[in-house]
Protein backbone atom coordinates (compact mmCIF):
# COMPACT_ATOMS: atom_id res chain seq x y z
CA UNK A 1 0.00 0.00 0.00
CA UNK A 2 1.12 3.04 -0.87
CA UNK A 3 0.90 6.14 1.80
CA UNK A 4 1.59 9.63 0.16
CA UNK A 5 -0.23 9.24 -3.18
CA UNK A 6 1.36 9.94 -6.58
CA UNK A 7 4.01 7.24 -5.64
CA UNK A 8 2.83 4.19 -7.47
CA UNK A 9 3.90 0.99 -5.81
CA UNK A 10 6.76 -0.65 -7.50
CA UNK A 11 5.58 -4.50 -6.22
CA UNK A 12 2.27 -4.08 -8.19
CA UNK A 13 2.15 -5.15 -11.70
CA UNK A 14 -0.37 -3.01 -13.87
CA UNK A 15 -3.51 -4.95 -14.10
CA UNK A 16 -3.68 -5.45 -17.90
CA UNK A 17 -6.74 -5.74 -20.12
CA UNK A 18 -6.63 -9.19 -20.12
CA UNK A 19 -6.00 -9.38 -16.60
CA UNK A 20 -9.38 -7.70 -16.08
CA UNK A 21 -11.44 -9.69 -18.82
CA UNK A 22 -10.01 -12.82 -17.08
CA UNK A 23 -12.31 -12.02 -14.23
CA UNK A 24 -14.97 -11.38 -15.95
CA UNK A 25 -17.31 -14.33 -14.33
CA UNK A 26 -19.30 -15.47 -18.12
CA UNK A 27 -15.54 -15.75 -19.79
CA UNK A 28 -15.44 -19.57 -19.28
CA UNK A 29 -19.29 -20.13 -20.82
CA UNK A 30 -18.13 -18.15 -23.87
CA UNK A 31 -15.30 -19.81 -24.10
CA UNK A 32 -17.41 -23.22 -23.73
CA UNK A 33 -19.89 -22.15 -25.95
CA UNK A 34 -17.71 -21.25 -28.76
CA UNK A 35 -15.87 -24.48 -28.31
CA UNK A 36 -19.06 -26.44 -28.47
CA UNK A 37 -20.71 -24.61 -31.30
CA UNK A 38 -17.17 -25.26 -33.49
CA UNK A 39 -17.30 -28.68 -33.05
CA UNK A 40 -21.37 -29.85 -33.57
CA UNK A 41 -21.45 -27.12 -36.71
CA UNK A 42 -18.25 -28.48 -38.13
CA UNK A 43 -19.93 -31.95 -37.98
CA UNK A 44 -23.07 -31.52 -38.73
CA UNK A 45 -24.82 -28.92 -41.58
CA UNK A 46 -28.47 -29.14 -40.26
CA UNK A 47 -26.57 -27.83 -36.63
CA UNK A 48 -25.57 -25.07 -38.10
CA UNK A 49 -28.88 -24.67 -40.57
CA UNK A 50 -30.98 -21.68 -39.39
CA UNK A 51 -33.28 -24.27 -38.90
CA UNK A 52 -31.27 -26.31 -36.90
CA UNK A 53 -30.56 -23.00 -34.42
CA UNK A 54 -33.90 -22.70 -34.38
CA UNK A 55 -33.96 -26.09 -32.71
CA UNK A 56 -31.87 -26.04 -30.07
CA UNK A 57 -31.96 -22.31 -29.13
CA UNK A 58 -35.34 -23.93 -28.05
CA UNK A 59 -34.08 -25.86 -25.00
CA UNK A 60 -31.84 -23.39 -24.53
CA UNK A 61 -34.80 -20.49 -23.64
CA UNK A 62 -36.87 -22.84 -21.43
CA UNK A 63 -33.63 -23.52 -19.46
CA UNK A 64 -32.23 -20.68 -19.59
CA UNK A 65 -34.64 -18.68 -17.92
CA UNK A 66 -33.91 -20.58 -15.40
CA UNK A 67 -31.03 -20.50 -15.04
CA UNK A 68 -31.09 -17.16 -15.33
CA UNK A 69 -33.09 -16.52 -11.79
CA UNK A 70 -30.93 -19.53 -10.62
CA UNK A 71 -27.96 -17.70 -11.09
CA UNK A 72 -29.07 -14.73 -9.23
CA UNK A 73 -30.04 -16.52 -6.14
CA UNK A 74 -27.12 -18.26 -5.92
CA UNK A 75 -25.08 -14.84 -6.55
CA UNK A 76 -27.09 -14.18 -3.23
CA UNK A 77 -26.19 -17.44 -1.66
CA UNK A 78 -28.74 -19.49 -1.64
CA UNK A 79 -29.93 -22.79 -3.34
CA UNK A 80 -33.53 -23.62 -4.83
CA UNK A 81 -34.33 -27.00 -5.24
CA UNK A 82 -38.25 -26.60 -5.64
CA UNK A 83 -37.45 -24.64 -8.51
CA UNK A 84 -37.78 -27.51 -10.98
CA UNK A 85 -40.95 -29.17 -9.83
CA UNK A 86 -42.01 -25.67 -9.31
CA UNK A 87 -42.63 -25.68 -12.98
CA UNK A 88 -45.03 -28.92 -12.72
CA UNK A 89 -46.47 -27.52 -10.48
CA UNK A 90 -47.70 -23.67 -12.02
CA UNK A 91 -48.23 -26.11 -15.84
CA UNK A 92 -50.67 -28.48 -13.32
CA UNK A 93 -52.26 -25.74 -11.78
CA UNK A 94 -53.09 -23.42 -15.51
CA UNK A 95 -54.16 -26.63 -17.22
CA UNK A 96 -56.06 -28.45 -13.87
CA UNK A 97 -58.27 -24.57 -13.63
CA UNK A 98 -59.00 -24.21 -17.27
CA UNK A 99 -59.85 -27.47 -18.18
CA UNK A 100 -62.23 -29.04 -15.00
CA UNK A 101 -63.44 -25.54 -13.97
CA UNK A 102 -63.90 -23.73 -16.80
CA UNK A 103 -61.36 -20.58 -16.13
CA UNK A 104 -60.14 -18.47 -18.43
CA UNK A 105 -56.50 -19.44 -19.58
CA UNK A 106 -55.11 -15.81 -18.74
CA UNK A 107 -57.40 -16.36 -15.02
CA UNK A 108 -55.90 -19.62 -14.38
CA UNK A 109 -52.52 -18.34 -15.15
CA UNK A 110 -52.68 -15.78 -12.80
CA UNK A 111 -54.03 -18.36 -9.80
CA UNK A 112 -50.73 -19.92 -10.83
CA UNK A 113 -48.57 -17.38 -10.33
CA UNK A 114 -50.00 -16.20 -7.06
CA UNK A 115 -49.34 -19.97 -6.22
CA UNK A 116 -45.63 -19.87 -7.60
CA UNK A 117 -44.79 -16.76 -5.78
CA UNK A 118 -46.51 -17.74 -2.25
CA UNK A 119 -44.41 -21.19 -2.48
CA UNK A 120 -41.14 -18.34 -3.33
CA UNK A 121 -41.88 -16.05 -0.22
CA UNK A 122 -42.45 -19.50 2.16
CA UNK A 123 -39.25 -21.05 0.84
CA UNK A 124 -37.40 -17.29 1.81
CA UNK A 125 -39.37 -16.46 4.79
CA UNK A 126 -37.92 -20.07 6.06
CA UNK A 127 -34.75 -19.85 5.22
CA UNK A 128 -34.17 -15.82 6.31
CA UNK A 129 -36.22 -16.23 9.77
CA UNK A 130 -34.54 -19.56 10.89
CA UNK A 131 -30.77 -19.39 9.09
CA UNK A 132 -31.27 -23.03 7.63
CA UNK A 133 -29.20 -23.89 4.65
CA UNK A 134 -31.48 -23.05 1.75
CA UNK A 135 -30.58 -26.24 0.53
CA UNK A 136 -32.42 -28.15 3.24
CA UNK A 137 -35.23 -26.15 3.05
CA UNK A 138 -35.99 -25.88 -0.50
CA UNK A 139 -35.44 -29.91 -0.46
CA UNK A 140 -37.87 -30.28 2.05
CA UNK A 141 -40.51 -27.75 -0.52
CA UNK A 142 -39.42 -30.21 -3.25
CA UNK A 143 -41.00 -32.81 -1.70
CA UNK A 144 -44.04 -31.33 -0.86
CA UNK A 145 -44.67 -30.09 -3.95
CA UNK A 146 -43.81 -33.50 -6.05
CA UNK A 147 -46.30 -35.07 -3.60
CA UNK A 148 -49.16 -32.63 -3.94
CA UNK A 149 -48.87 -32.42 -7.75
CA UNK A 150 -48.86 -36.63 -8.14
CA UNK A 151 -51.60 -36.51 -5.24
CA UNK A 152 -53.59 -34.33 -6.34
CA UNK A 153 -53.56 -34.98 -10.43
CA UNK A 154 -54.31 -38.44 -9.07
CA UNK A 155 -57.23 -37.56 -7.41
CA UNK A 156 -58.53 -35.28 -9.86
CA UNK A 157 -57.84 -37.39 -12.82
CA UNK A 158 -57.05 -40.83 -11.91
CA UNK A 159 -54.21 -40.77 -14.05
CA UNK A 160 -50.95 -38.75 -13.76
CA UNK A 161 -51.57 -36.22 -16.25
CA UNK A 162 -53.86 -33.54 -16.81
CA UNK A 163 -54.46 -32.49 -20.74
CA UNK A 164 -56.69 -30.71 -23.21
CA UNK A 165 -55.72 -27.27 -22.45
CA UNK A 166 -56.59 -26.55 -26.17
CA UNK A 167 -60.20 -26.38 -26.23
CA UNK A 168 -60.09 -24.13 -23.19
CA UNK A 169 -61.19 -20.62 -22.98
CA UNK A 170 -58.51 -17.81 -23.80
CA UNK A 171 -56.34 -20.40 -24.63
CA UNK A 172 -54.98 -18.76 -28.67
CA UNK A 173 -54.21 -15.10 -26.81
CA UNK A 174 -52.00 -17.50 -24.17
CA UNK A 175 -50.68 -19.36 -26.83
CA UNK A 176 -49.81 -16.79 -29.36
CA UNK A 177 -47.84 -14.71 -26.00
CA UNK A 178 -46.33 -17.49 -24.67
CA UNK A 179 -45.59 -20.44 -27.05
CA UNK A 180 -46.21 -19.68 -30.40
CA UNK A 181 -43.40 -19.22 -33.41
CA UNK A 182 -42.04 -16.61 -35.38
CA UNK A 183 -40.99 -17.14 -38.45
CA UNK A 184 -37.47 -15.89 -39.49
CA UNK A 185 -35.53 -16.83 -42.95
CA UNK A 186 -37.79 -19.90 -43.50
CA UNK A 187 -37.06 -21.20 -40.22
CA UNK A 188 -39.78 -21.48 -37.06
CA UNK A 189 -38.19 -19.90 -33.40
CA UNK A 190 -40.05 -20.49 -30.58
CA UNK A 191 -41.42 -17.17 -28.72
CA UNK A 192 -39.86 -18.65 -25.86
CA UNK A 193 -36.44 -17.35 -26.76
CA UNK A 194 -37.61 -13.71 -26.54
CA UNK A 195 -38.84 -14.59 -23.50
CA UNK A 196 -35.32 -15.44 -22.18
CA UNK A 197 -33.77 -13.00 -23.91
CA UNK A 198 -35.85 -10.40 -21.90
CA UNK A 199 -35.72 -12.25 -18.50
CA UNK A 200 -31.71 -12.01 -19.40
CA UNK A 201 -31.73 -8.58 -19.77
CA UNK A 202 -33.69 -7.55 -17.12
CA UNK A 203 -31.73 -9.41 -14.82
CA UNK A 204 -28.12 -8.19 -15.93
CA UNK A 205 -29.44 -4.79 -15.90
CA UNK A 206 -31.18 -5.48 -11.81
CA UNK A 207 -27.89 -7.01 -11.13
CA UNK A 208 -25.46 -4.31 -12.98
CA UNK A 209 -26.97 -1.41 -12.88
CA UNK A 210 -29.40 -1.16 -9.66
CA UNK A 211 -29.15 -0.84 -6.22
CA UNK A 212 -30.93 -4.20 -5.41
CA UNK A 213 -28.17 -5.94 -7.86
CA UNK A 214 -25.31 -4.31 -5.28
CA UNK A 215 -27.26 -5.95 -2.56
CA UNK A 216 -27.70 -9.28 -4.30
CA UNK A 217 -23.88 -9.63 -4.40
CA UNK A 218 -23.35 -8.20 -1.04
CA UNK A 219 -25.40 -10.81 0.79
CA UNK A 220 -24.48 -13.58 -0.97
CA UNK A 221 -20.73 -11.90 -1.05
CA UNK A 222 -20.60 -11.38 3.00
CA UNK A 223 -24.55 -11.57 4.80
CA UNK A 224 -23.37 -10.27 8.15
CA UNK A 225 -20.73 -7.27 6.71
CA UNK A 226 -24.12 -6.14 4.08
CA UNK A 227 -26.26 -5.72 7.11
CA UNK A 228 -23.91 -3.83 8.65
CA UNK A 229 -24.07 -0.79 6.20
CA UNK A 230 -27.56 -1.38 5.97
CA UNK A 231 -28.40 -3.78 3.18
CA UNK A 232 -31.91 -4.75 3.67
CA UNK A 233 -30.70 -9.07 3.54
CA UNK A 234 -33.61 -11.00 4.58
CA UNK A 235 -36.03 -8.68 1.90
CA UNK A 236 -33.33 -9.31 -0.69
CA UNK A 237 -33.24 -12.90 -0.33
CA UNK A 238 -36.87 -13.10 0.23
CA UNK A 239 -36.88 -11.43 -3.19
CA UNK A 240 -34.83 -13.77 -4.97
CA UNK A 241 -36.90 -16.71 -3.71
CA UNK A 242 -40.05 -14.77 -5.46
CA UNK A 243 -37.58 -14.22 -8.22
CA UNK A 244 -36.91 -17.55 -8.97
CA UNK A 245 -40.49 -18.61 -8.28
CA UNK A 246 -41.68 -16.10 -11.17
CA UNK A 247 -39.62 -17.92 -13.50
CA UNK A 248 -40.75 -21.41 -12.76
CA UNK A 249 -44.64 -20.05 -13.25
CA UNK A 250 -43.21 -18.33 -16.77
CA UNK A 251 -41.50 -21.56 -17.92
CA UNK A 252 -44.33 -23.98 -16.17
CA UNK A 253 -46.90 -21.83 -18.61
CA UNK A 254 -44.82 -21.55 -21.23
CA UNK A 255 -44.54 -25.46 -21.38
CA UNK A 256 -48.30 -26.37 -20.82
CA UNK A 257 -49.28 -24.34 -23.17
CA UNK A 258 -46.82 -25.77 -26.03
CA UNK A 259 -47.99 -29.09 -25.56
CA UNK A 260 -51.46 -28.50 -23.85
CA UNK A 261 -51.32 -31.28 -21.60
CA UNK A 262 -48.92 -31.73 -18.15
CA UNK A 263 -47.47 -34.74 -16.41
CA UNK A 264 -47.53 -34.67 -12.56
CA UNK A 265 -43.89 -35.39 -12.09
CA UNK A 266 -42.60 -32.90 -14.67
CA UNK A 267 -39.72 -30.52 -13.76
CA UNK A 268 -38.44 -33.15 -11.58
CA UNK A 269 -34.80 -33.32 -11.89
CA UNK A 270 -34.46 -30.41 -13.35
CA UNK A 271 -33.55 -27.93 -10.42
CA UNK A 272 -30.25 -29.41 -10.94
CA UNK A 273 -29.31 -28.75 -14.46
CA UNK A 274 -30.54 -24.92 -14.13
CA UNK A 275 -27.44 -25.10 -10.53
CA UNK A 276 -25.11 -26.96 -13.40
CA UNK A 277 -25.70 -24.11 -16.00
CA UNK A 278 -25.12 -21.26 -13.51
CA UNK A 279 -22.45 -22.65 -12.56
CA UNK A 280 -21.21 -22.96 -15.87
CA UNK A 281 -21.96 -19.41 -16.42
CA UNK A 282 -19.57 -18.86 -13.90
CA UNK A 283 -21.46 -18.43 -10.52
CA UNK A 284 -19.77 -19.57 -7.16
CA UNK A 285 -21.82 -22.10 -5.16
CA UNK A 286 -20.63 -19.75 -2.28
CA UNK A 287 -22.48 -17.19 -4.01
CA UNK A 288 -21.14 -13.50 -4.12
CA UNK A 289 -20.50 -13.80 -7.72
CA UNK A 290 -21.55 -14.89 -10.68
CA UNK A 291 -23.59 -13.30 -13.45
CA UNK A 292 -26.89 -13.87 -15.48
CA UNK A 293 -25.89 -13.19 -18.94
CA UNK A 294 -22.84 -16.10 -17.94
CA UNK A 295 -25.85 -18.57 -17.05
CA UNK A 296 -27.74 -17.73 -20.27
CA UNK A 297 -24.43 -18.81 -22.08
CA UNK A 298 -24.75 -21.79 -20.00
CA UNK A 299 -27.97 -22.13 -21.30
CA UNK A 300 -27.07 -22.17 -25.10
CA UNK A 301 -23.93 -24.85 -24.45
CA UNK A 302 -26.80 -27.29 -22.84
CA UNK A 303 -29.20 -26.90 -25.67
CA UNK A 304 -26.32 -27.43 -28.23
CA UNK A 305 -25.39 -30.21 -26.66
CA UNK A 306 -28.96 -31.89 -26.20
CA UNK A 307 -30.11 -31.19 -29.80
CA UNK A 308 -25.97 -31.55 -31.40
CA UNK A 309 -25.55 -35.42 -30.27
CA UNK A 310 -29.08 -35.88 -31.63
CA UNK A 311 -27.73 -34.28 -35.31
CA UNK A 312 -24.94 -36.39 -34.75
CA UNK A 313 -26.80 -39.90 -34.30
CA UNK A 314 -25.33 -40.37 -31.37
CA UNK A 315 -26.58 -42.22 -28.21
CA UNK A 316 -28.42 -39.19 -25.89
CA UNK A 317 -26.61 -41.35 -22.67
CA UNK A 318 -23.65 -39.06 -23.93
CA UNK A 319 -25.37 -35.96 -22.78
CA UNK A 320 -25.08 -37.07 -19.07
CA UNK A 321 -21.85 -37.60 -19.63
CA UNK A 322 -20.93 -33.82 -21.32
CA UNK A 323 -22.89 -32.32 -18.84
CA UNK A 324 -20.63 -34.11 -15.56
CA UNK A 325 -17.32 -32.83 -17.96
CA UNK A 326 -18.00 -29.78 -18.68
CA UNK A 327 -19.23 -29.04 -14.53
CA UNK A 328 -16.22 -29.91 -13.30
CA UNK A 329 -14.49 -27.92 -15.97
CA UNK A 330 -16.46 -24.84 -15.31
CA UNK A 331 -16.16 -25.44 -11.33
CA UNK A 332 -12.28 -25.77 -11.83
CA UNK A 333 -12.04 -22.12 -13.94
CA UNK A 334 -14.54 -20.62 -11.29
CA UNK A 335 -11.74 -21.80 -8.52
CA UNK A 336 -8.93 -19.79 -10.17
CA UNK A 337 -11.28 -17.08 -10.44
CA UNK A 338 -12.16 -16.84 -6.54
CA UNK A 339 -9.14 -17.66 -5.86
CA UNK A 340 -7.44 -14.53 -7.96
CA UNK A 341 -9.94 -12.57 -6.45
CA UNK A 342 -10.23 -13.17 -3.09
CA UNK A 343 -6.45 -13.48 -2.13
CA UNK A 344 -6.21 -11.66 0.90
CA UNK A 345 -2.83 -9.51 1.29
CA UNK A 346 -1.79 -8.24 4.50
CA UNK B 1 -20.56 15.15 23.78
CA UNK B 2 -22.28 13.63 20.92
CA UNK B 3 -21.84 9.97 22.40
CA UNK B 4 -21.97 8.86 25.50
CA UNK B 5 -22.76 5.47 27.78
CA UNK B 6 -23.80 6.06 31.71
CA UNK B 7 -22.99 2.50 33.54
CA UNK B 8 -24.28 0.39 30.14
CA UNK B 9 -24.20 -3.20 31.02
CA UNK B 10 -24.94 -6.44 28.35
CA UNK B 11 -25.16 -9.82 29.25
CA UNK B 12 -25.61 -12.67 26.85
CA UNK B 13 -27.38 -15.47 28.42
CA UNK B 14 -25.38 -16.61 31.62
CA UNK B 15 -22.51 -14.39 30.37
CA UNK B 16 -22.36 -10.69 31.80
CA UNK B 17 -19.80 -9.25 28.66
CA UNK B 18 -20.44 -5.62 30.09
CA UNK B 19 -20.92 -4.07 33.43
CA UNK B 20 -21.20 -0.45 34.50
CA UNK B 21 -19.08 1.09 31.57
CA UNK B 22 -19.38 5.08 30.62
CA UNK B 23 -17.82 6.64 28.18
CA UNK B 24 -17.65 9.63 25.87
CA UNK B 25 -17.13 10.52 23.09
CA UNK B 26 -16.30 14.10 21.61
CA UNK B 27 -16.69 15.49 18.01
CA UNK B 28 -12.98 16.10 16.65
CA UNK B 29 -11.14 13.84 19.49
CA UNK B 30 -10.46 10.13 19.30
CA UNK B 31 -11.70 7.85 22.09
CA UNK B 32 -9.61 4.84 22.86
CA UNK B 33 -11.05 1.85 24.20
CA UNK B 34 -8.12 -0.83 25.29
CA UNK B 35 -8.40 -3.96 27.23
CA UNK B 36 -7.50 -8.09 26.51
CA UNK B 37 -9.45 -10.44 24.16
CA UNK B 38 -12.31 -10.91 25.73
CA UNK B 39 -12.76 -7.76 27.74
CA UNK B 40 -16.15 -6.88 26.01
CA UNK B 41 -14.51 -3.89 23.56
CA UNK B 42 -16.76 -5.70 20.60
CA UNK B 43 -19.51 -5.84 22.76
CA UNK B 44 -19.06 -2.39 23.81
CA UNK B 45 -19.29 -0.65 20.49
CA UNK B 46 -21.64 -3.13 18.98
CA UNK B 47 -24.12 -1.53 21.43
CA UNK B 48 -23.11 2.39 19.95
CA UNK B 49 -23.72 0.72 16.84
CA UNK B 50 -27.16 -0.47 17.34
CA UNK B 51 -26.23 -4.22 16.79
CA UNK B 52 -27.24 -5.14 20.28
CA UNK B 53 -28.85 -3.31 22.78
CA UNK B 54 -27.84 -2.69 26.36
CA UNK B 55 -29.81 -3.97 29.18
CA UNK B 56 -28.75 -1.97 31.87
CA UNK B 57 -27.70 2.21 32.04
CA UNK B 58 -28.34 4.51 29.20
CA UNK B 59 -26.88 5.30 26.26
CA UNK B 60 -27.11 8.71 25.15
CA UNK B 61 -26.53 10.83 21.99
CA UNK B 62 -26.33 14.83 21.75
CA UNK B 63 -27.52 14.50 25.07
CA UNK B 64 -30.76 12.33 24.92
CA UNK B 65 -31.32 9.12 26.04
CA UNK B 66 -31.52 6.70 22.95
CA UNK B 67 -31.87 3.01 21.80
CA UNK B 68 -30.92 1.91 18.51
CA UNK B 69 -33.17 -0.71 16.94
CA UNK B 70 -30.75 -1.47 14.33
CA UNK B 71 -27.33 -0.86 12.60
CA UNK B 72 -29.65 1.45 10.37
CA UNK B 73 -30.58 3.88 12.98
CA UNK B 74 -27.47 4.14 14.38
CA UNK B 75 -26.27 5.08 10.62
CA UNK B 76 -28.74 7.72 10.53
CA UNK B 77 -27.79 9.13 13.76
CA UNK B 78 -24.39 9.97 11.93
CA UNK B 79 -22.67 6.80 13.45
CA UNK B 80 -20.62 4.68 11.17
CA UNK B 81 -18.95 1.58 12.21
CA UNK B 82 -15.95 -0.25 10.65
CA UNK B 83 -15.94 -3.83 12.04
CA UNK B 84 -12.81 -6.20 12.36
CA UNK B 85 -13.54 -9.02 10.05
CA UNK B 86 -16.77 -7.96 8.47
CA UNK B 87 -15.74 -4.52 7.07
CA UNK B 88 -16.06 -5.06 3.42
CA UNK B 89 -17.06 -8.10 0.75
CA UNK B 90 -14.14 -9.06 -0.74
CA UNK B 91 -15.31 -10.23 -4.09
CA UNK B 92 -16.84 -7.38 -4.77
CA UNK B 93 -15.12 -4.02 -6.35
CA UNK B 94 -14.15 -0.42 -4.28
CA UNK B 95 -16.26 1.20 -5.66
CA UNK B 96 -19.45 -1.18 -5.02
CA UNK B 97 -17.99 -1.72 -1.44
CA UNK B 98 -17.90 2.19 -0.76
CA UNK B 99 -21.12 2.80 -1.74
CA UNK B 100 -23.03 -0.39 -0.44
CA UNK B 101 -26.31 -0.12 1.39
CA UNK B 102 -26.12 4.00 0.04
CA UNK B 103 -25.83 3.06 -3.36
CA UNK B 104 -26.48 6.88 -5.32
CA UNK B 105 -29.33 6.54 -7.66
CA UNK B 106 -30.53 7.25 -11.17
CA UNK B 107 -33.49 7.37 -12.32
CA UNK B 108 -34.91 3.89 -11.04
CA UNK B 109 -31.11 2.66 -10.95
CA UNK B 110 -27.80 2.78 -9.71
CA UNK B 111 -25.70 5.76 -11.07
CA UNK B 112 -22.49 3.40 -11.30
CA UNK B 113 -20.66 5.98 -13.37
CA UNK B 114 -21.33 8.17 -10.10
CA UNK B 115 -20.34 5.49 -7.55
CA UNK B 116 -16.93 5.07 -9.32
CA UNK B 117 -16.11 8.80 -9.78
CA UNK B 118 -17.02 9.39 -6.30
CA UNK B 119 -14.97 6.50 -4.80
CA UNK B 120 -11.91 7.55 -6.97
CA UNK B 121 -12.12 11.38 -5.45
CA UNK B 122 -12.86 10.44 -1.81
CA UNK B 123 -9.73 7.88 -1.30
CA UNK B 124 -7.40 10.35 -3.28
CA UNK B 125 -8.66 13.07 -0.63
CA UNK B 126 -7.86 11.15 1.94
CA UNK B 127 -4.75 10.29 0.92
CA UNK B 128 -5.27 6.57 -0.37
CA UNK B 129 -3.83 5.56 -3.83
CA UNK B 130 -5.64 2.59 -4.67
CA UNK B 131 -4.61 1.28 -8.14
CA UNK B 132 -8.10 0.69 -9.53
CA UNK B 133 -11.35 1.29 -8.08
CA UNK B 134 -13.18 -1.87 -9.92
CA UNK B 135 -10.42 -4.44 -8.17
CA UNK B 136 -12.18 -6.56 -5.99
CA UNK B 137 -11.43 -5.63 -1.85
CA UNK B 138 -10.21 -8.93 -1.44
CA UNK B 139 -7.00 -8.23 -3.36
CA UNK B 140 -6.40 -5.03 -1.20
CA UNK B 141 -4.01 -5.22 1.55
CA UNK B 142 -5.72 -5.10 4.96
CA UNK B 143 -4.51 -1.67 5.55
CA UNK B 144 -6.50 -0.68 2.33
CA UNK B 145 -9.16 -2.22 3.17
CA UNK B 146 -9.67 -0.31 6.80
CA UNK B 147 -8.33 2.80 4.81
CA UNK B 148 -10.81 2.59 2.26
CA UNK B 149 -13.67 1.83 5.20
CA UNK B 150 -13.03 5.02 7.12
CA UNK B 151 -12.99 6.94 3.54
CA UNK B 152 -16.34 5.98 3.13
CA UNK B 153 -17.58 6.80 6.66
CA UNK B 154 -16.53 9.97 6.84
CA UNK B 155 -17.58 10.51 2.91
CA UNK B 156 -21.01 9.35 4.00
CA UNK B 157 -21.37 12.65 6.77
CA UNK B 158 -20.36 10.17 9.61
CA UNK B 159 -20.06 12.15 12.91
CA UNK B 160 -18.75 9.26 14.83
CA UNK B 161 -16.82 6.71 13.12
CA UNK B 162 -16.27 3.49 15.37
CA UNK B 163 -13.34 1.17 14.33
CA UNK B 164 -12.90 -2.26 16.00
CA UNK B 165 -8.87 -3.30 16.20
CA UNK B 166 -8.09 -1.64 12.95
CA UNK B 167 -4.44 -2.14 13.46
CA UNK B 168 -4.50 -5.67 15.22
CA UNK B 169 -4.40 -7.83 11.92
CA UNK B 170 -1.48 -5.65 10.54
CA UNK B 171 2.73 -4.69 10.08
CA UNK B 172 3.90 -2.03 11.77
CA UNK B 173 3.77 0.11 8.28
CA UNK B 174 0.24 -0.32 7.37
CA UNK B 175 -0.88 -0.19 11.45
CA UNK B 176 0.63 3.45 11.03
CA UNK B 177 -0.98 4.17 7.47
CA UNK B 178 -4.53 3.34 9.15
CA UNK B 179 -3.61 5.45 12.15
CA UNK B 180 -2.97 8.44 10.11
CA UNK B 181 -6.30 8.15 8.80
CA UNK B 182 -8.02 8.13 12.01
CA UNK B 183 -5.85 11.29 12.36
CA UNK B 184 -7.64 12.88 9.61
CA UNK B 185 -10.96 11.61 10.49
CA UNK B 186 -10.27 13.58 13.83
CA UNK B 187 -8.94 16.37 12.15
CA UNK B 188 -12.57 16.63 10.09
CA UNK B 189 -14.46 16.78 13.01
CA UNK B 190 -15.35 13.33 13.81
CA UNK B 191 -15.78 12.02 16.73
CA UNK B 192 -13.40 8.56 16.69
CA UNK B 193 -14.34 5.37 18.91
CA UNK B 194 -10.65 3.47 18.21
CA UNK B 195 -10.93 -0.46 19.50
CA UNK B 196 -7.38 -1.83 20.46
CA UNK B 197 -5.31 -4.18 22.46
CA UNK B 198 -2.01 -2.25 21.46
CA UNK B 199 -1.37 0.86 23.67
CA UNK B 200 1.33 2.08 21.67
CA UNK B 201 -1.19 2.65 18.55
CA UNK B 202 -3.74 4.21 21.01
CA UNK B 203 -1.43 6.45 22.83
CA UNK B 204 -0.37 8.46 20.21
CA UNK B 205 -3.82 9.43 18.64
CA UNK B 206 -6.31 8.97 21.76
CA UNK B 207 -7.32 11.47 23.76
CA UNK B 208 -9.41 10.17 26.15
CA UNK B 209 -8.24 6.34 27.18
CA UNK B 210 -11.33 3.86 28.59
CA UNK B 211 -9.79 1.04 30.17
CA UNK B 212 -11.57 -1.93 29.86
CA UNK B 213 -11.04 -5.26 32.26
CA UNK B 214 -13.33 -8.57 31.89
CA UNK B 215 -16.37 -6.56 31.22
CA UNK B 216 -15.71 -3.90 33.40
CA UNK B 217 -14.13 -0.30 33.24
CA UNK B 218 -10.80 0.14 35.13
CA UNK B 219 -12.13 3.70 34.98
CA UNK B 220 -11.38 6.72 31.40
CA UNK B 221 -8.47 8.85 31.38
CA UNK B 222 -7.64 11.84 29.92
CA UNK B 223 -4.72 11.97 28.20
CA UNK B 224 -3.18 14.63 30.89
CA UNK B 225 -3.86 12.49 33.66
CA UNK B 226 -2.06 9.29 32.31
CA UNK B 227 1.54 8.36 30.56
CA UNK B 228 2.05 5.86 28.04
CA UNK B 229 3.68 3.90 30.91
CA UNK B 230 0.82 3.84 32.70
CA UNK B 231 -1.86 2.87 30.00
CA UNK B 232 0.91 0.16 29.19
CA UNK B 233 0.66 -1.64 32.49
CA UNK B 234 -2.71 -0.77 33.39
CA UNK B 235 -3.20 -2.71 30.36
CA UNK B 236 -1.48 -5.94 30.73
CA UNK B 237 -2.35 -5.77 34.39
CA UNK B 238 0.76 -4.65 36.58
CA UNK B 239 0.92 -7.93 39.31
CA UNK B 240 0.47 -10.14 36.39
CA UNK B 241 3.25 -8.85 34.11
CA UNK B 242 5.80 -8.82 37.06
CA UNK B 243 4.23 -12.69 37.94
CA UNK B 244 5.44 -13.41 34.30
CA UNK B 245 8.98 -11.34 34.69
CA UNK B 246 9.43 -13.52 37.43
CA UNK B 247 7.97 -16.75 35.73
CA UNK B 248 10.02 -16.01 32.97
CA UNK B 249 13.32 -15.26 34.25
CA UNK B 250 16.36 -17.38 33.92
CA UNK B 251 18.04 -18.67 37.61
N1 LIG C 1 -23.20 -12.89 20.91
C1 LIG C 1 -22.63 -13.35 22.04
N2 LIG C 1 -23.18 -14.39 22.71
C2 LIG C 1 -22.61 -14.85 23.86
N3 LIG C 1 -21.50 -14.36 24.39
C3 LIG C 1 -20.90 -13.33 23.77
C4 LIG C 1 -21.43 -12.78 22.55
N4 LIG C 1 -20.62 -11.75 22.18
C5 LIG C 1 -19.64 -11.70 23.08
N5 LIG C 1 -19.80 -12.62 24.05
C6 LIG C 1 -18.92 -12.82 25.21
O1 LIG C 1 -18.73 -11.58 25.83
C7 LIG C 1 -17.39 -11.41 26.24
C8 LIG C 1 -16.78 -10.16 25.64
O2 LIG C 1 -16.56 -10.37 24.23
P1 LIG C 1 -16.10 -9.23 23.23
O3 LIG C 1 -16.92 -8.02 23.47
O4 LIG C 1 -16.14 -9.79 21.87
O5 LIG C 1 -14.61 -8.98 23.69
P2 LIG C 1 -13.41 -8.24 22.96
O6 LIG C 1 -13.91 -7.61 21.72
O7 LIG C 1 -12.92 -7.24 23.98
O8 LIG C 1 -12.35 -9.27 22.69
C9 LIG C 1 -16.66 -12.69 25.86
O9 LIG C 1 -16.60 -13.52 26.99
C10 LIG C 1 -17.55 -13.28 24.80
O10 LIG C 1 -17.45 -14.69 24.81
MG1 LIG D 1 -13.34 -7.86 19.60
Amino acid sequence: MTATAGRADERVAEVGPLRRLLIRPELGAVVGAVVVFAFFASQSAVFRSLPGIANWLDPAATLGIMAVAIALLMIGGEFDLSAGVMTGTTGLILVTLATRYGMNVWAAMLVGLVVALAVGLFNGLIVTRTRLPSFIVTLGTFLMLQGVNLGVTKALTGTVQVSGLRTAWGFDSAHTVFAGTIQIGGASFRVAILWWLLVTAVATWVLMRSRQGNWIFAVGGGEQAARAVGVPAARTKIALFMTTAFAAWLVGSILALRYTSVQANVGIGQEFIYIIAAVIGGCLLTGGYGSAIGAAIGAVIFGMADKGIVFLGWDADWFMFFLGAMLLLATLANRLVRRYAEEVKH
Amino acid sequence: MILQTKGIGKSFGSVLALREVSMSVEAGHVTCVLGDNGAGKSTLIKILAGVHQHDAGSLLVDGAETRFGSPRDALDRGIATVYQDLAMIPLMSVWRNFFLGSEPRKGLGFDVAKARRVARDELRAMGIDIRDVDQPVGTLSGGERQSVAIARAVYFGARVLILDEPTSALGVKQAGVVLRYIARARDRGLGVVFITHNPHHAYPVGDRFLLLNRGTSLGEFAKADITREKLTSLMAGEAELKELAHELERD
